[in-house]
């Protein structure tokens, strides 16, 4: 059987789905963080999927992987800090409870 | 490997310099003499400011690394226009980093600021999507750290959380987009997206993913319907950083949301992106201004009239020509100067009673009638009235999107133009309060800080000059 570029998009897009599902629905921070780093993570493999199999020659999506794998890593780093603070200050980290400010 | 190149990115060079002193004096300067660490910054920022409008010095214009990144006169303008901005944060934002809980920080807070703007200039200048990317994450994760720096406040902490975790959805939504864009074009040069679109012509797929990338780029500038964590984030952080995402971070997010529309996606304006942005525009303008009237606090009621005015400011990207850029550049500059009087009169009440409610500002010409003064120039340049600075950004900013010449535009800037008329009942509503209202002010009067003064002047000379002396037009109309 031939592994095509759709039989990679398919499961990346499903992962992609699952995140925004996770990202939404969720109550607890932690777990929205990693819903975010699922969605984040499709998007990495559609750059190398795309990179190996439409544009062998080059290494564009490969490289542009590298960097958002760093940039991703950063965004959960700060955003674990700042999730610390809240469970600091508050002692709870449910995102329903979040909610001093409201209009 | 060519390091002359480097001499290309002049304006990042002088910024990098200003973030090394001001870090350097950060680690090593003894503890009593901390507190100079504000005014070395501020300073130093100041000389790389006149620096960047020093013709000779800086009119290094071209490409570096094979194209990626690239400066022309307007990115250079547009540049020198952030920084003003820039500038005017820091010094407003001078007193509250003289606070106790504050203190010990400061120097971080200027370093943060530094190293955003460094990421706007990347956005901004960038022609290729990966230093793109580099460039909003590095203008858009030290801002949440920012939202977060009143760490003795709650409202801090759940204003960056909130602005953490859209801002990552956002890119993850943005990064999508893009990664089928690539799929489609098999480049991430914006020169080689516009040629392959324009050979390939336009696909579902393409459409597609240009909404994804918009979203997430909508939602850097807050448009509607992306603007959900607007208010939150500018009611909880603390006010010099609301006045830096009001306007600074708003600036650049709308001129690079420009370069990658136009010069990416430019060979596909009609087809893709155009109707786009004429839904985004009407919603964000309307939605914004109606939400803005029901605000009883200062800073979400300025949220809400920030992000109608990011709906004025696209009318500059669907305009779709040089006058468009120009009036952008001009509205930008005209934002930065009216929205940073308001928040500095707010910064000042807040440093000095803590009040930041609009009740709490009923008649407050009787105490304190310098700052209802300018708050008053503040609203009105806003709102566009005619003799300040912000009814010729606006007339500017329409005359560029008429030019565009087609019936639908026309419409648009007619929905615009109501809803200008229906701004200017939230904004007469703070003057009115400040004016008219016979009851007691509960903010006794107080002499602000020197300091918060000095931008104050600067910002109400910005708001008067900068309309009728038509150099100031000139010299965007020329580099653009």
């Amino acid at each position: 059987m031939d592994i095509t570029v759709i039989y990679y998009l398919v499961p990346s897009l499903i992962m992609f789905c699952c995140g925004v599902y996770g990202f939404v629905t969720r109550k607890n921070m932690i777990a929205m963080l990693i819903s975010l780093e699922l969605m984040l993570n499709s998007v990495d493999i559609n750059f190398v999927v795309f990179n190996r199999y439409l544009f062998p020659g080059q290494l564009e999506g490969m490289f542009f992987t590298l960097f958002a794998i760093a940039i991703a890593a950063a965004e959960t780093a700060l955003a674990i800090a700042i999730i610390i603070n809240i469970f600091r200050a508050s002692k709870n980290i449910d995102v329903t409870d979040v909610t001093k400010m409201k209009f | 490997m060519d390091y002359s190149q480097f001499l290309v990115m002049k304006q990042e060079i002088a910024l990098l310099v200003v973030f090394l002193l001001v870090f350097l004096c950060d680690t090593f300067m003894p503890k009593r003499s901390q507190g100079a660490i504000g005014w070395i910054s501020i300073i130093a920022f100041a000389v790389a400011t006149v620096f960047g409008f020093c013709p000779d010095l800086i009119y290094a214009t071209g490409n570096a690394f094979s194209g990626m990144y690239s400066s022309g006169t307007a990115e250079i303008a547009i540049k020198n226009v952030l920084n003003i901005g820039a500038l005017i944060v820091m010094i407003q934002a001078l007193r509250w980093a003289q606070q106790d809980m504050v203190k010990v920080r400061r120097g971080e807070f200027y370093e943060l600021l530094l190293v955003t703007l460094f990421g706007m200039y990347l956005m901004i200048s960038s022609r290729h999507f990966l230093l793109f990317v580099i460039g909003l994450e590095t203008a858009s994760l030290p801002l949440a750290a920012m939202v977060a720096f009143d760490k003795h406040r709650y409202e801090s902490h759940e204003a960056a959380v909130k602005y953490v975790l859209t801002a990552v959805f956002s890119s993850a939504i943005f990064l999508l987009g893009l990664s089928f864009v690539y799929g489609l074009t098999g480049t991430l040069y914006f020169d080689g997206i516009a040629v392959a679109t324009m050979a390939s012509g336009i696909s579902t797929l393409l459409v597609i993913s240009l909404a994804f990338v918009i979203a997430g780029i909508g939602f850097k500038l807050s448009l509607v319907p992306f603007h959900l964590w607007t208010a939150d984030v500018y009611q909880g952080a603390p006010t010099p950083v609301t006045s830096y995402l009001s306007v600074i971070s708003k600036g650049a997010a709308a001129f690079a949301f420009l370069i990658v529309l136009w010069k990416a996606f430019g060979t596909v304006y009609s087809q893709a992106w155009e109707w786009m942005l004429y839904a985004l525009i009407i919603l964000t303008i309307t939605i914004g201004n109606l939400f803005a009237m029901r605000q009883r606090n200062m800073k979400r009621f300025l949220a809400f009239s920030s992000i109608s005015q990011a709906g004025y400011i696209m009318l500059g990207v669907i305009a779709f020509n040089s006058l468009g850029l120009t009036a952008l550049m001009y509205y930008v500059l005209v934002y930065i100067f009216s929205n940073l009087a308001a928040f500095g009169v707010i910064g000042a009440i807040e440093n000095a009673t803590g009040k930041v409610h609009m009740d709490d500002y009923k008649g407050l010409y009787k105490t304190n009638p310098r700052l209802a003064f300018t708050m008053m120039l503040a609203m009105f340049s806003l709102a566009g009235i005619p003799p300040f600075a912000g009814f010729f950004s606006k007339f500017f900013i329409f005359t560029g999107a008429i030019n565009q010449g087609s019936v639908a535009i026309y419409v648009l800037v007619l929905i615009a133009l109501i809803n200008t008329i229906i701004s200017l009942y939230y904004y007469l509503l703070v003057v009115k309060a400040m004016f008219i209202s016979q009851d007691d002010c509960t903010i006794a009067n107080f002499r602000s800080a020197c300091s918060e003064r000095f931008a104050l002047w600067v910002c109400v000379a910005g708001i008067i000059g900068v309309g009728i002396v038509s150099c100031v037009y000139n010299y965007l109309y020329q580099m653009a």
